[in-house]
């Protein structure tokens, strides 16, 4: 008899999201499935509810219908044990201007529970290419160091779940193209990677699945195909209304 | 329990470290409590109030109102780049980040309390050396209470557009309890009453002070939740 194969869950799951802010629905039924180590990255024009998205998948916002799974299991905001497996990039930073690099890094990696947490602010910093700025205050560095220290924070406990907004924003292309290329190792570790945009060169490199997000829907969803152009000219139909 | 007072005093160095760089809220609260000492002692009139009777409300007014000042800031530092969001994110228990804020905010009341209180002595001439141990233990009872109901608070008025204006509204009535027990004690202490008569007062302090850490403990959960 032959054994049963039984598919693992999805690795992250969204059902019928929706949130609304007072009148203004922000969110009206998002549905997306992704597998372990697939990148899914959704474009959408500004106030298409891309970072509303972002913030229910990361636990920081309530949806008022519809749910989210991580490996089958509902994504429970209150559950410490799945919080930690989330690694968020932000439009805002979370760090703390008045706390050095290193500082700031071994602050949230006490909350994280880290052993070592100087050894992991240290490596996290070098990854990150901000070992020489480890002694200086978040407050005194440019906006692209303080990306590089939030991108080094959201990955220093090592998430299995990565989720992004915006992350490009403030890089040098030298700092853009390190943080690709991390993102791709993240992705060719096994992680999921969800990446809000409205920028299709920088989120199409990364993507396995892409989303167009208009007006709180996905108007199209599915896993990538074809090249930038293709989905230039979708994305100017879908938004063109918009 | 051992990671969650781990989280706590994360949480707690985390906060005193950046009031230690900046002095801000410590220097505010500092400067508060000298000029209120200074306007009471000079404002009065020695022939008609004497300053053994103006004394405990004028120390208990100092203490509530620059700790006040010091509670506004606990969650505010927080609203800086949503570092807010990076401990929601983390798997921090919410006892702990309320546990870590009270720590902070009871080191920098009492470092005021500490300074203000021979400050209080020099100024109003009334025997506090006599009366330390039973003073200092009424302090701290006051204090405990009002920064636990105070920093519950802080993490809700922060959010609203007049944070420091309605931290103070929404205290007065919790205030009302603690300071007056305290400075019932606090008059009776420097009068040499007995202790006996002192004693309901105490009850009180030790009661309020049991209730409302539980209390905020227990709603802090749901203050921080969006």
């Amino acid at each position: 008899m032959p054994a049963s194969t039984t598919a693992p869950p999805p690795a992250l799951e969204a059902k019928a999201l929706a949130r609304s802010f007072g009148v203004v629905k922000a969110l009206r039924g998002v549905d997306f499935a992704l597998e372990r180590g697939s990148a899914l990255t959704v474009f959408g024009p500004n106030g298409a509810g891309k970072t509303t998205l972002l913030r229910i998948l990361a636990g920081l916002l309530r949806a008022d219908r519809g749910e989210v799974r991580m490996d089958g299991r509902p994504f429970r905001r209150d559950d410490a044990a799945q919080r930690r497996r989330i690694g968020l990039i932000s439009h805002a930073s979370l760090l703390y201007d008045g706390l050095t690099a290193r500082e700031n890094l071994e602050f949230y990696g006490r909350l994280y529970g880290l052993g070592d947490v100087r050894q992991a602010a240290g490596s996290a910093l070098e990854a990150v290419g901000l070992a020489q700025r480890a002694d200086s205050p978040a407050g005194t560095m440019s906006r692209g160091m303080v990306q590089r220290l939030a991108i080094a924070r959201a990955l220093l406990h090592d998430p299995v779940l990565v989720l992004l907004d915006e992350p490009f924003t403030g890089l040098d292309q030298a700092a853009a193209g390190a943080l690709r290329a991390q993102l791709m190792r993240l992705r060719a570790e096994g992680r999921t990677v969800v990446l809000v945009t409205h920028n299709l060169d920088e989120g199409l490199e990364l993507a396995t699945h892409v989303a167009i997000q208009v007006a709180g829907r996905f108007v199209e969803y599915g896993a990538r195909a074809g090249g930038v152009d293709g989905y230039r000219r979708r994305y100017a139909e879908a938004t063109r209304d918009a | 329990m051992r990671e969650l007072l781990a989280q706590a005093a994360a949480v707690a160095a985390k906060d005193l470290l950046l009031e230690l760089r900046s002095r801000t809220a410590f220097l505010s609260m500092l400067a508060f409590t000298m000029l209120v000492l200074a306007i009471f002692n000079f404002a009065r009139d020695p022939t008609a109030v004497s300053a053994s009777d103006l004394a405990p409300s004028t120390l208990w007014i100092t203490f509530s109102f620059a700790g006040l000042l010091g509670l506004n800031r606990g969650f505010a530092l927080e609203r800086e780049n949503r570092a807010i969001d990076g401990l929601l994110l983390a798997p921090l228990s919410r006892s702990a980040l309320y546990l870590g804020k009270v720590l902070a905010n009871l080191a920098f009341v009492g470092a005021v309390e500490a300074i203000a209180l021979p400050a209080f002595a020099l100024f109003f001439n009334v025997p506090v050396l006599p009366v330390l141990g039973p003073l200092v233990l009424v302090i701290v009872l006051a204090t405990v209470g009002f920064v636990a109901v105070g920093t519950l608070l802080s993490a809700m008025a922060v959010a609203t557009r007049f944070a420091e204006l309605m931290l103070a509204v929404l205290m007065l009535p919790f205030l009302m309890p603690p300071v007056s027990a305290a400075a019932q004690i606090t008059a009776r202490l420097f009068s040499g009453r007995p202790f006996a008569e002192q004693v309901g007062w105490l009850k009180i302090l030790v009661g309020y002070d049991i209730v409302f850490v539980i209390l905020c403990i227990l709603v802090f959960d749901w203050t921080v939740e969006e």
